[in-house]
């Protein structure tokens, strides 16, 4: 941390230095970072990768700064978070663009990692990224009318702007929705689009990118090439989710995944809610780790509020002993599921499951749920530990996990069906997993040793021991064995936690219904069980976030899956899809 | 050796498969499956064999702090008439994430005031997410989780909006599925109780010793 902030006004100075008419210092209160002139972006983040050593493109995202008070100064900033694949704090650039024909370079040429997430930047907002390769809808479909994260646009079933609504209470004038606004009220529609008539189109674009693509990958085509759509319904795809392959016999040639069956426009949906309702719907991205996805989202709020809403040191032990926890329970059910993935059909998974369960009670002990836990809270936790529950946790992380980890390896490590399913295929080198933005897992099983845990450490990791585990091949045999390195890991980190936990208060003060939160920006990020899970808010002073992003691992894990794809057998694709563990509620949201 | 990893696999498959006869020939005369007994040592750090259990005949405990749809506590008084505890301030609607509670206040018709005991209740269960957060914030202990799970029903367009006589549970009901918070409640209320008759003790033993020096006190204003 220390490193981070000393580092940073250096390099401030450097910038502004450097590019002394295109970048200035965001000025506005509770903001840092550069505001760039549109025009020189490309040239400012070139020299960011190649000067200053910000080869990580962590997060890009937009922001609609929109009012219709009249004289309103409206615009879009799309903002970037930049990092150092070799640790330290972020640098923040930004960009305004007015809201009509909004335009902005795409860095996608630069950092591949951009990909996808300005595709999401532009099918949510309406952002023109040019010279992006691929510019489609991602989440929404084709065609859709609007930009569904622009203050403006109302959803169907659309009630007021922000909760609380008013007729809750004291009226109490209940209805169900549906009711008031049925299907064909208060929705917007392309012009010339028949609802009730609706049929999925072909996917034109889709299949003139696969066919680009094809091109791309070899000039002299003479074999038939095959489209073959594996998914939204089938079992290797983890959830609703979708790949078109483009097939030169079993050979995948091109690979384009679609996704967004899932979408709900979380974002939306936090940004309607109060500060305090995020928790619970936070638990509901990757739901399989709720408890790290609180812990994201608490931070990012926590650094805007400030001293007021530092947790206690139990509190902060507690978070992370629940975090370490997710984590296993995580890459347990990662592993089995790998396994299912690589023909192994649910033995191994179900050994993983046994463990997770377990971890799974104390959850539910403690917090009251078993996945959606809901637990923390700005300045703590929301109870402390039930009766009983520490000693099971103990008797776990001492006794029965180790052994049962060691059990798996021993299993499943050196098979050598899972070895020649799994060694050399999907590999993905430290220059391109850095360069495509890949976090976790994913970064580290290529030889990129970066934990965000480490590299700009939040809560109180520095002050434990661990490794940050690290593979060189960056094959799927890699990314299996990474899963099993972290769980060790963990478990020692764990060990330290429960041995310091102390005793005292579990919340900085109340926990009051209703936060102040006062107005400016923050990134609050952590080391997710599938990388670095981030939420990027925005406060204006009032009782709901006026931006509310979340910076999803395995959503942008994903956009390395082509390149992990092609060349090989489509056999393969399912095995790389089960190494980079993903969560449908957590890519789509 | 080339499949020497198969066999160490294997070998681990056999086990947990020896295991679970194991466990069973350890439990005989006793019934691991079907009692509680058992079923908590399934769930416990030494389980082998065996993990699942069989639903709907075997059912898992839940801990005391498993929150499921919400119900509204009720005291009873000693003639047995039912007072909610609810004084329907409305902040559990308010913090509701999903806005699935709505309330109906209603006021005094002589003095406007509004009454505490609200007219009616309602929580969309198929919207509630379960979150807690109307137990976690009603200062009034009035709102508390459930433990019943099973509430499937075969029409969700009428049955699913509960209602205040629906919702409502005695606070017994509360006491029996979480006494530990229940009884730290308790405390805390009888220790609110206590001082603040304390203080009207002290206010009324003040009050009696007034009287004596009354015009004294009446002179203090004077200044
Ligand atoms: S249940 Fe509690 S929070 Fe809700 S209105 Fe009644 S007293 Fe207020
Ligand atoms: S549990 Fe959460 S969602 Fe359900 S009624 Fe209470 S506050 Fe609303």
């Amino acid at each position: 941390m220390t490193e981070a902030t000393t580092a940073a006004p250096v390099e401030k100075s450097e910038l502004e230095k450097r590019f002394p008419d295109a970048v200035k210092a965001d000025a506005r209160p509770g903001y840092a970072g550069f505001l760039v002139d549109t025009s020189k972006l490309i040239e400012v983040a070139t020299a960011l990768r190649d000067e200053m050593g910000y080869d990580y493109l962590s997060s890009v995202t937009a922001v609609d700064y929109y009012s219709d008070a009249p004289n309103a100064e409206n615009f879009i900033e799309v903002v970037y978070h930049f990092y150092k694949s070799t640790g330290g704090g972020a640098l923040e650039l930004k960009v305004q663009t007015p809201r009509e024909n909004s335009t902005v370079p795409s860095l996608t040429p630069l950092y591949a990692g951009a990909d996808f997430q300005e595709r999401e930047a532009y099918d949510l907002y309406g952002v023109n990224f040019e010279g992006h390769p691929d510019q489609r809808r991602i989440l929404m479909w084709e065609g859709f009318a609007g930009y569904p994260m622009r203050k403006d646009w109302k959803e169907a079933y659309f009630e007021e702007e922000v909760k609380p609504f008013k007729n809750r209470w004291p009226e109490g004038q209940v209805y169900r929705i549906e009711d008031r606004n049925p299907f064909n009220k208060n929705n917007a529609y392309p012009q010339g689009f028949d609802p009730t008539g609706f049929k999925e189109t072909d996917d034109p674009k889709l299949y003139e990118v696969l066919e680009r693509a094809a091109r791309e990958y070899s000039e002299d085509i003479d074999t038939e090439q095959v489209v073959v759509n594996l998914g939204p319904q089938h079992p290797s795809t983890h959830g609703v989710f979708r790949m078109a392959v483009r097939l030169d016999g079993e050979t995948i040639v091109a690979l384009k995944p679609v996704m967004g069956y899932l979408h709900r426009n979380h974002e939306k949906i936090g940004e309607r809610n109060t500060w305090t309702m995020n928790m619970p719907f936070t638990d509901r991205l990757d739901y399989l780790s709720s408890m790290s996805n609180n812990f994201g989202y608490a931070l990012a709020v926590e650094k805007l509020m400030g001293d007021k809403a530092a947790p206690p040191e139990r509190a902060e032990y507690i978070r992370v002993i629940m975090a370490e926890l997710t984590r296993i329970s995580n890459h347990l059910w990662a592993i089995g599921f790998l396994l299912n993935d690589l023909g192994a059909f649910f033995t191994p998974a179900l050994y993983a499951i046994v463990e997770r369960e377990l971890i799974l009670d104390i959850f539910e002990a403690t917090t009251g749920s078993r996945m959606m836990c809901n637990y923390f809270r700005f300045g703590g936790v929301a109870r402390d530990l039930p009766e009983g529950v520490l000693e099971k946790i103990k008797s776990l992380v001492t006794e029965r996990l180790p052994r049962k980890i060691d059990e798996l390896d021993i299993y499943l490590s050196e098979n050598e069906l899972v070895r020649s399913r799994s060694e050399g295929i999907g590999v993905i080198t430290p220059e391109e997993a850095i360069a495509f933005s890949t976090a976790g897992p994913v970064l580290r099983a290529s030889g990129v040793p970066y934990d965000v845990r480490r590299a700009d450490p939040y809560s109180i990791y520095d002050r434990f021991k661990f490794d940050v585990t690290v593979r060189q091949h960056g094959d799927v045999y890699d990314r299996y064995m990474i899963r099993i390195d972290e769980m060790r890991q963990s478990l020692q980190i764990l060990n330290q936690a429960l041995k310091d936990l102390p005793g005292g208060e579990i919340m900085n003060g109340k926990n009051p219904y209703q936060v102040r939160v006062p107005a400016g920006e923050s990134y609050g990020r952590v080391e997710g069980p599938k990388g670095e899970l981030g939420f990027y808010i925005v406060s204006n002073g009032k009782g709901n976030p006026a931006r509310y992003h979340v910076r999803a691992p395995s959503f942008i894990n994903l956009t390395v899956l082509e390149k992990m794809c092609v060349g090989q057998k489509v056999a393969d694709v399912v095995v790389n899809l089960g190494s980079i563990d993903i969560v449908l509620g957590e890519v789509d949201r | 050796m080339y499949g020497l990893g198969i066999l160490k696999g294997m070998w681990v498959t056999l086990t947990h498969f020896i295991d679970s006869y194991v466990e069973d020939i350890k439990w005989l005369g006793r019934n691991r499956y079907y009692s509680k007994e058992g079923i908590q040592h399934r769930r416990s750090k030494d389980t082998k064999g065996i993990f699942t259990v069989q639903y709907p005949e075997e059912k898992l405990p839940v801990p005391e702090e498993f929150r499921f749809v919400p119900f509204l506590v009720y005291d009873v008084d000693e003639e047995g008439n039912k007072h909610d505890r609810c004084t329907s301030c409305g902040i559990c609607a308010k913090v509701c994430p999903p806005q699935c509670i709505w309330i109906v206040r209603t006021e005094d018709p002589v003095t406007k005031r509004p009454v505490p005991e609200p007219v009616d209740f309602f929580i969309d269960v198929d919207i509630c997410m379960n979150c807690g957060y109307c137990a976690e914030y009603c200062p009034f202990d009035a709102i508390k989780m459930d433990h019943d799970y099973e509430m499937a029903s075969f029409d969700r367009h009428a049955e699913h909006i509960f209602n205040k006589e629906k919702l409502s549970k005695p606070a017994s009901y509360y006491a029996g599925i979480r006494p530990t918070n229940y009884n730290r409640e308790e405390t805390l209320k009888a220790e609110e109780a206590a001082k603040k008759a304390a203080a009207a003790a002290a206010k009324a033993a003040a009050a009696a010793a007034k009287p004596a020096d009354g015009p004294a006190a009446g002179s203090t204003p004077a200044q």
